[in-house]
């Protein structure tokens, strides 16, 4: 069985290397600053003991005053997991740092929260619709869609 | 002189030979009063039996009803119902329908198992327009009629009908093979009702 890592235990390393990067941590989580976020994720992968080698998934998620997308990481060197979460403001243009550069498997799940919930990710070599098509308005996945 | 002697070499007389010719000629005649019988004439009891009169449309629907090839058209969870009707314990092939197309050229019936949705939608509009005419179409389970439990989502069509025209509706979530059995007898029965005279 994989054994789910602390976030707070984690989060203090990432303190370390990068400080100011975590917003808060918990038991079953850590959640990052959107800014640090590509950096933090970088640590995880490559950081010894640590070795996140396998992006599970990636699930967006709408809380009306703002988007948090959840990372779940996981790592099969090791056999732990984590679970990473970052969130970003305003409904009209909301955005992250890809993570495609890291885990391939990004790739179709960024484009997907791209096309139900409208969150952009920065530096996604192919950012466009997956699901729905062309001509299409709206975000389906947003609570205040309808 | 040497006319007698030459007559002398043959076992018969000429005189007698013209006598025997002319007997089988006359036993000829007198058996050939009457025309042979035409030599076909055996037939026709047998041809009375092996004929049977009927309309043309009674033969065209009889033969279009009791081969219908459905085509792959299967989006979603009917598409279990419909292979479990094909299979061995209900038995689609009692309506001589076990030979379900991969191609709609070689189909005339669309049996539309699960829900359709609106990016799939061209796709089987495409597959019902390349079906050879004569075709027809059973909307099978709750999806198919109005979009069942989805028919208020974003991205699925409610109702093939919206899509393509649909002869026969099959209710159910999904219906059971019986269900879909009995529609494709429905099917078969709006079928024997068919004209080739409204058939432009």
């Amino acid at each position: 069985m994989t054994v789910a890592l602390s976030g707070g235990e984690i989060a203090a390393r990432l303190e370390e290397r990068f400080p100011g990067s975590v917003v808060e941590s918990g038991q079953d989580s850590l959640l990052v600053k959107s800014e640090s976020l590509r950096a933090a994720a970088g640590f995880l992968k490559t950081a010894p003991g640590l070795e996140f080698d396998y992006l599970t998934a990636i699930t967006g998620v709408d809380y009306y005053d703002y988007f948090e997308v959840v990372y779940q990481l996981t790592s099969i060197r090791h056999n732990h997991s984590l679970v990473v979460k970052a969130r970003c403001y305003g409904r009209d243009n909301p955005a992250l740092p890809s993570v495609v550069g890291l885990w391939k498997g990004a790739d179709f799940q960024e484009r997907e929260i791209y096309d139900l919930m409208g969150i952009r990710f920065e530096g996604h070599p192919n950012l466009k619709r997956i699901v729905l098509w062309d001509g299409f308005t709206g975000y389906p996945l947003r609570k205040d869609y309808l | 002189m040497e006319i007698e002697e030459r007559a002398g070499l043959y076992i018969y007389s000429d005189t007698q030979l013209d006598k025997e010719e002319g007997e089988r000629i006359e036993a000829l005649k007198a058996s050939s009063q009457q025309p042979l019988p035409d030599p076909d004439r055996w037939l026709d009891e047998e041809l009375r039996r092996h004929i049977l009169l009927t309309s043309v449309d009674a033969v065209l629907n009889w033969a279009r009803r009791s081969s219908l090839w459905p085509v792959v058209c299967f989006p979603a969870c009917c598409a279990f119902e419909f292979i479990t009707t094909a299979a061995s314990r209900f038995d689609i092939s009692r309506f001589g329908m076990e030979v379900i197309r991969g191609s709609p050229r070689q189909a005339d019936l669309m049996i539309t198992a699960g829900t359709l949705t609106w990016k799939m939608a061209p796709q089987v509009r495409r597959i019902y327009d390349q079906m050879a005419e004569p075709k027809w179409v059973i909307a099978m389970g709750a999806c198919a009629i109005s979009g069942g439990i989805f028919a208020s989502s974003y991205s699925v069509v409610p109702g093939y009908s919206r899509i393509i025209p649909v002869d026969v509706y099959v209710p159910g979530c999904p219906p059971r093979p019986e269900a879909l059995l009995y529609g494709i007898k429905l099917m078969q029965d709006k079928i024997a009702k068919r004209s080739i005279i409204t058939e432009v």
